[in-house]
């Protein structure tokens, strides 16, 4: 067992964890942030995305003691301490970019890491950026509408209501 | 996955004593190696990290060349200013492995030291004709990959950098396998000081290799008109993406593709 400290949503946590222990199993098991999904466990769906000092990885794709001393971001750490939903996510939500849900996390990630390389997207590039999230329900459309309309918002600019 | 213990080495040299014990194997980025792990492919007794190993992960370019750390992720290829002034093939490359997130941990030296037969910069390695760097030393590419899943390399051993001379253009062009973005077939071509370079990845059951019979006829007349017809399909990948004839017939496709990208 090696003992690991990392800030995970801007809180110090530590623990005790083998070799073997996915990133996604010490957010889950050991830490309780279940927001973090596990979808396909191969590293190809996304659902378990989150932030590595700054950058999407693959939660079931790195080992909890490669992310030692690093700064994590989950999905529990998008809203604001009072619940209010990020602009991201209340783009979600006013875009219906989700049906059943279970991608959304790793898709609202990976739109954060999308937004942070480049305020400015375009469709193509949006859907080009979410290749690596799989979603079975809503066929992206409206997922990607919401992230165009987020970024539009995180740049300052009104969005047309529909 | 097998229990293993894990380890982050701090340099080259913590790296490769820890690399001595028993069953001891190398991770980088991990993105080819943790999926194999779950499926109990394999069962270290200790995994080692190079990933962040500093003097493994600057990008230089200067005479005439592009020299990679070994731990450098895709995404650091793809966004580096120099990669994309002097080989844009090369940063166009990695910026279409995997995907984002993957490319955010998956490394070049990783990726060259595996030699997957369809990963994407073994084929960069052949076509531009680069010097692998090693803990055994510097090797020619063309020596460096010896068959699917394999290389020079011995146990304990690792890939520190790669170093690509600069071609007077090049280009890859890669039919995705749309599951897994592997390269179905991806074809890197090049020309420049060594000649005109041809380096197939995705179609060879022997793993990435170099098309010399392309290759001749281009550097007569590089137009894509010169592509010679498809390859034999004997010794080609044959799976339920697609079978042989097939890939040979893609090997042609792409490489027409790439010397009119060029």
């Amino acid at each position: 067992m090696t003992k690991i400290s990392m800030k995970v949503n801007g809180e110090a946590v530590s623990g005790e964890v083998e070799g073997r222990t996915l990133l996604v199993q010490f957010l889950r098991d050991h830490l309780g942030l279940t927001g973090t999904h596990v979808g396909c466990d191969t590293g190809q769906c996304g659902a378990c995305v989150v932030h590595v000092d700054g950058e999407s990885v693959k939660a079931c794709n790195m080992l909890a003691a490669a992310a030692d001393g690093a700064e994590v971001m989950t999905i529990e750490g998008m809203a604001a301490p009072d619940g209010t939903l990020s602009v991201i996510q209340a783009a979600f939500q006013e875009h219906h970019g989700l049906q059943c849900g279970f991608c959304t996390p790793g898709m609202v990630m990976s739109a954060a890491d999308l937004l942070n390389r480049n305020a400015n997207p375009s469709e193509a590039e949006v859907r080009a950026y979410l290749e690596g999230n799989i979603c079975r329900c809503t066929g992206y459309h409206n997922i990607v509408k919401a992230i165009l309309a987020a970024a539009a918002t995180l740049r300052g600019e009104a969005v047309a209501a529909e | 996955m097998y229990a293993f213990d894990y380890q982050k080495a701090g340099s080259v040299s913590d790296a490769l004593a820890a690399l001595k014990a028993e069953d001891a194997q190398p991770i980088s980025g991990g993105q080819t190696l943790i999926p194999t792990l779950k499926a109990r492919l394999a069962a270290p007794s200790a995994l080692i990290d190079l990933s962040g190993i500093a003097e493994m992960k600057g990008i230089e370019v200067a005479g005439g060349m592009v020299k990679i750390g070994g731990a450098v992720t895709h995404q650091s290829v793809a966004d580096h200013a120099g990669v994309k002034a002097a080989i844009p093939a090369l940063a166009q490359l990695a910026a279409h492995i995997g995907d984002p997130a993957v490319r955010h941990k998956g490394t070049i030296g990783g990726s060259v030291a595996n030699n997957d037969p369809s990963a994407c910069y073994p084929s960069a390695c052949l076509g531009l004709g680069a010097t692998i760097h090693s803990s055994a030393g510097d090797m020619a590419a063309d020596e460096f990959f010896q068959g699917m899943f394999a290389t020079a390399l011995d146990a304990g051993q690792i890939v520190t950098g790669v170093s690509f001379p600069i071609p007077e253009k090049a280009a890859y062009m890669k039919f995705v396998q749309p599951a897994s973005r592997f390269a179905l077939v991806g074809v890197f071509v090049s020309k420049g000081a060594g000649g005109v370079r041809v380096a197939v990845t995705g179609a060879s059951e022997s793993g990435v290799f170099r098309w010399t019979a392309a290759e001749d006829a281009l550097a007569g007349n590089f137009s894509p008109d010169s592509v010679p017809p498809a390859p034999a399909a004997d010794g080609m990948i044959g799976d339920i993406h697609g079978s042989p004839e097939y890939r040979a017939h893609l090997v042609a496709v792409m490489t027409k593709r790439a010397v009119k990208a060029c």
